[in-house]
């Protein structure tokens, strides 16, 4: 049972992951996961020493609004002169640095492990559970992904046509009327709502690599966005259950293995893709200047 | 008071910590003005995580803790991670940003697998990985400053003899190349410094916040110049005063972590220039509208007052 739970919260974190990830690719934002991802640190931290308990909800509501502040500052510098991403790295690193004095500070004796907020631990899911009424509704970290995930999916059924002109063309969505400040906060709202939900079960680095891998491989093999996001989803998820099963052989971590799994299968892409693998591409090109120098 | 911050100074190792801490801080900050004109900040951060497998393998191949051989397996793995992400960019449609979060990732990931297998097979006690992973540089003994802090100044001398090699490549890479310079050589050879100085850092002040040493004295010191000189000067001062600040507020007994310490130093420098800068900063900006809005009303009372002369002298 405990198997099936870690590779279904695995699965629902590629899911939302990858999702998101396919409009943080396609806007070159790619590292603003990794810097929400890094971030929210503080804000769990606070929110943490205000509830003084490690109840999911205010920690989470903690680390959406610091990552919401991450987003608007990156935003700011950038438009204050800074380039945008010398301006994430100055906002996640100064955001990561408070979390990181806070927690020696204040939470020294108290079980909030640096290192399980940086690259997780999957494997504790299954016994992290919640009850409703008496009753064990599994765990605590499938529910909290399924809200996102369930988020994410209701917003984008919602906005779908809005989301992909502005991640294309925000000029032109500007001119059509469609509020491109909203979007692109909203946008950030959701990966910041998916890293947090994810990160605290599985680890920030499952986040960031779920985020920007399965998208980048899609990337690679469709010209279509609805086609790119279902692909990597499907990766992600793959990944997931692939991770899963390299982490029992090797004895290893499992986030840290279903990472590798999904760069294996990036490697693949990036090498055999039809339309945009590297061989692929050298073949076609012998092949024209074959064709050229015969005719 | 006094008697305790001069006391502070006289440990030797204080010492040791104080001035290796400063070197790298000046490293780093010139080194990553660098790579903040080229576009290349976050370069620091994805090649500090991509250090994990290197440093990982390099224990698993000859099971000790030597210092310099887990410097040299991160630099190996960062160069190889510096080779990956210019594959990706140029073989690819997929961009910078992509790339390097992708090889941070991946690269991470792979290291963490090595690690648990480490950990999971109980090979000695691996707690000296986990320092180097995340900072402590209260824990360094000297040998470790040493060698710290000769790397350190090779890189600035590296850093200053190729000024203008740099210099021309950071602005105008196509001119340097017409001009027959080896481009494609220089820019390895900033790679590699960068990989070299994240390295480096990466035991002082951790994965994570290695990258802000590189980019945040950069980025203050963009602020207050316009000249390449004065802001790698700059931008190391602001380093080395921040490595400064770090290491003796976390030596001054509340056992705070020096990396984080380090970076607030530079983020409050930085928090500084963006206010105080003249011309760029906030404030200047603040008051060169107000001055602007002054001569706008000036004028225009002016002219006002103008048009009202010309039709009393019509009437």
């Amino acid at each position: 049972m405990s198997t099936f739970w870690i590779i279904l919260t695995g699965a629902l974190v590629a899911s939302a992951c990858g999702i998101v990830g396919c409009f943080l690719v396609l806007r070159r934002m790619a590292l603003v996961g990794d810097a929400i991802s890094h971030s929210v640190l503080p804000g769990i931290v606070i929110a943490f020493l205000i509830s003084g308990s490690r109840d999911s909800l205010a920690m989470m509501l903690g680390a959406a609004a610091i990552g919401l502040v991450t987003v608007f500052l990156i935003q700011w510098f950038h438009q204050s002169g800074v380039q945008s991403d010398a301006s994430i790295g100055v906002v996640f690193t100064a955001l990561f640095a408070v979390g990181v004095v806070l927690v020696s500070l204040y939470t020294r004796h108290i079980d909030l492990d640096l290192d399980c907020v940086l690259y997780g631990e999957i494997a504790y899911v299954p016994w992290n559970t919640i009850e409703l009424a008496g009753i064990d509704i599994g765990p605590k970290a499938v529910w909290g992904v399924g809200i996102a995930l369930a988020l994410i999916l209701a917003l984008l059924f919602l906005f779908y046509k809005q989301f992909k002109i502005c991640s294309f063309d925000p000029a032109m969505a500007a001119a059509v009327g469609i509020p491109v400040a909203l979007f692109h906060y909203l946008l950030m709202g959701l990966v910041s709502v998916t890293t947090v939900a994810s990160f605290e079960s599985v680890g920030a680095i499952l986040v960031v690599g779920m985020l920007v891998v399965p998208p980048a491989t899609a990337y690679l093999l469709t010209e279509k966005l609805g086609r790119m996001i279902a692909y990597s989803v499907a990766i992600g998820c793959a990944s997931s259950v692939l991770g899963y099963g390299l982490a029992s052989l090797l004895d290893a971590s499992i986030a840290g293995c279903m990472i590798a799994v999904a760069g294996g299968l990036f490697l693949v892409a990036l090498l055999f893709s039809p339309s945009h693998g590297v061989i692929f591409r050298k073949l076609r090109q012998k092949r024209m200047i074959r064709h050229r120098t015969a005719s | 008071m006094a008697g305790e911050w001069l006391a502070l100074f006289r440990d030797p190792n204080a010492q040791w910590i104080l001035f290796g801490c400063m070197l790298l801080g000046l490293g780093s900050g010139v080194i990553g003005s660098f790579a903040y004109l080229r576009k290349q900040s976050l370069m620091g951060d994805a090649l500090a995580h991509a250090a994990l497998p290197g440093v990982c393998i390099a224990f698993m191949l000859s099971g000790s803790k030597s210092i310099l051989l887990f410097l040299i397996g991160a630099a190996a793995a960062g160069v190889v991670a510096t080779f990956g992400i210019g594959f990706i960019t140029r073989h690819t449609r997929i961009k910078q940003d992509a790339a390097l979060a992708i090889v941070l990732s991946v690269f991470f990931g792979i290291g963490i697998v090595l690690l648990t297998r480490i950990q999971h097979s109980g090979a000695g006690n691996q707690s000296g990985l986990d320092k180097f992973l995340f900072g402590q540089a209260a824990s360094m003994v000297r040998s470790d400053v040493i060698l710290m802090a000769v790397i350190s100044a090779v890189l600035i001398a590296v850093c200053a003899l190729l000024f203008k090699e740099f210099k021309l490549l950071s602005f105008d890479p196509g001119f340097a190349r017409g001009l027959g310079y080896p481009v494609a050589f220089l820019e390895q050879l900033i790679m590699l410094l960068i990989v070299i100085a994240v390295v480096v850092g990466i035991q002082a002040v951790g994965v994570v916040l290695m990258a802000a040493l590189l980019i945040t004295p950069a980025v203050s010191a963009r602020y207050w110049t316009e000249k390449l000189g004065v802001m790698v000067v700059l931008s190391g001062v602001i380093g080395a005063l921040s490595g400064l600040v770090g290491t003796y507020v976390s030596a001054s007994g509340n056992n705070l972590p020096t990396g984080p310490l380090t970076v607030l130093a530079s983020t409050v420098l930085f928090v500084v220039s963006v206010v105080f800068a003249p011309r760029r900063g906030l404030l200047s900006k603040v008051l060169l509208r107000a001055a602007a809005r002054n001569e706008l009303r000036r004028e225009k009372e002016f002219l006002l007052a103008e048009r009202r002369e010309r039709r009393e002298e019509a009437v």
